[in-house]
């Protein structure tokens, strides 16, 4: 089993869970999240002086998955959070030891 | 011929003096309420409000006859009828505007008051204790606003000297501009200076409000529905465009790129320095106010205020105090007999000796001002103290001065 943390830009959350549904893939926890990649934010100017704003928000969302679907998943979010402009966000994976259903009591795979 | 009431005059300043209401709240409150971090949103707001309604009341207890009331030696005016009392029985009609009833002229008076207090409120945001703002008010008003209101309008030795002030360059926004400087000299300077806007749209609809309501402060000021009043009006929204424009020139030479709170400003500052010079001016003149001011202002912000180093939050003295001082000039210099028959006119119309009187209006009212605002905030600090505790400073001054928050999402 995997966890995918994606940061996406806000405005394509609606894109990304669409085309997530259209996959299977169902289940999802959303934040929303502030941060800065490499460029470091943007610039304002407000009455003539310039600040630099350095976390821009953004929205983060983490799936549990199978490991055998984690490659079509993150498939399908690069493919609908893209823009191919500066800020389209990462995508980190990472392994997870058990998941427990509450209701249940279930464990492993089957608790997703 | 006795002076008979007029219900055309008396029905445009019943609805003049309802627009420069507006223009305290909301507008003076969201134009400021917009500017500054989200955590003191609510405070700001609330000082426009609570500075309406003191104002509002000590106004009629005793404010108008202080200002306008029967004139002691050019310096203040007479307590005749205090609490108002008996001028709404009797129902005379102004001294000043004689087609409308006293009344009518004492709130529309009120409502100048109310504003030049809020305006000077937008200069100590984000540090300045509540309570301290409470003391504040009352006696700004009354020894401040009250006797220069007196000197240029209700009879006083500038008024005397024939100042020219339509709308209240001098009273309003040089007065203000300058106590607000004064102030910020003593609450000192915020942990965190910056200016970035938590929500400029609410400075978009204050700006509106301003503008709409400008009509009212400086057509209104004709003091009748005459054709001085299409003037004013005319002016006034010329200086407001021109101001706007020019500011978003300012912004696209020293910065690169034009801004929304940059044409706001500009609009504001054409507005401001247009009002001492609404009801003698043309609009060649307007045009020349309205890109002066604008560029003027621009500079006192982003260059004089880093360079002086004082935390004047939001630009009350760079905008306001530097409009007020511009357009009273301004006055003595373009002022024309031809728009006005009540004046000689200034510098152009051949009248140069007008600009002189100007000149000393800005500097004694400008001195008075700054030096009474400055004591007054140092008696305050030493009792009440100017500052909020540093830890309410930076958790934000709604949820510690009033246990509310402004945005409650969840």
């Amino acid at each position: 089993m995997k966890k995918i943390i994606t940061i996406i830009r806000p405005d394509k959350l609606e894109d990304v869970k669409q085309a997530l549904e259209d996959i299977g893939c169902l289940g999802m926890t959303v934040k929303e999240v502030k941060g800065r990649g490499i460029q470091l934010g943007i610039t304002e100017s407000y009455r003539g002086k310039d600040y630099k704003v350095d976390l821009l928000p953004k929205t983060q969302v983490e799936i549990v998955a199978k490991a055998e679907d984690v490659d079509g998943i993150i498939d399908t979010i690069v493919k609908s959070a893209q823009t191919g402009c500066i800020g389209d966000g990462k995508i980190f994976i990472s392994p997870v030891e058990d998941v427990v259903r509450i209701r249940t009591g279930e464990r492993g795979k089957d608790a997703i | 011929m006795d002076p008979i009431l007029n219900s055309g005059d008396t029905a445009w300043m019943l609805i003049s003096t309802a627009l420069v209401i507006l223009m305290t709240i909301p507008g003076v409150a969201l134009f400021y309420g917009g500017l500054i971090r989200r955590e003191n949103v609510l405070n700001t707001l609330f000082l426009s409000f609570i500075t309406f309604s003191i104002v509002s009341i000590l106004w009629f207890i005793y404010g108008y006859d202080l200002a306008f009331g029967a004139d002691i030696w050019g310096v203040l005016g007479t307590l005749t009828n205090p609490f108002f009392n008996g001028v709404l029985e009797s129902g005379t009609l102004s001294s000043y505007a004689p087609t409308i009833p006293e009344g009518l002229y004492a709130v529309f008076q009120m409502t100048f008051a109310t504003i030049t207090v809020a305006l000077i409120s937008g200069a100590i945001v984000e540090r300045m204790k509540f309570s301290a703002w409470l003391a504040f008010v009352p006696i700004w008003l009354t020894l401040v606003y009250l006797p220069i209101a007196h000197w240029v309008w209700g009879g006083g030795w500038l008024f005397q000297m024939g100042v020219l002030d339509f709308a209240g360059g001098i009273v309003v926004h040089l007065s203000s501009g300058v106590a607000a400087l004064a102030l910020v000299i003593l609450v000192g300077i915020r942990k965190n200076a910056k200016l970035l806007p938590h929500h400029l749209g609410y400075s978009v609809i204050g700006t509106g409000l301003l503008w709409f309501g400008w009509f009212g402060f400086n057509a209104g000021s004709a003091l009748g529905a005459t054709n001085l009043a299409v003037s004013a009006m005319i002016v006034t929204n010329t200086s407001a465009a021109m101001g706007m424009l020019a500011w978003v020139l300012m912004d696209k030479l020293n910065t690169g790129k034009p801004t929304l709170l940059g044409a706001l400003s500009g609009a504001v500052a054409g507005l401001a320095t247009i009002t001492p010079a609404a009801g003698y001016v043309n609009v060649t003149a307007a045009l020349i106010i309205g890109f002066v001011s604008s560029v003027i202002c621009y500079y006192a912000v982003s260059h004089l205020k880093p360079l002086l180093g004082y935390d004047d939050a939001l630009d009350v003295f760079g905008i306001h105090g530097m409009s007020g001082i511009i357009g009273t000039l301004a006055a003595g210099i373009f002022a024309t007999p031809l728009i006005n028959s009540a004046i000689k006119g200034g510098l152009i119309a051949g009248n140069p000796s007008q600009l002189g009187i100007q000149l000393l209006a800005v500097v004694v009212v400008g001195l008075y001002s700054f030096v009474v605002t400055y004591l007054i905030g140092k008696v305050i600090d030493k009792t009440i103290g100017l500052r909020v505790e540093e830890d309410h400073e930076v958790q934000g001054l709604d949820l510690n001065l009033h246990e509310e928050s402004g945005y409650r999402l969840s």
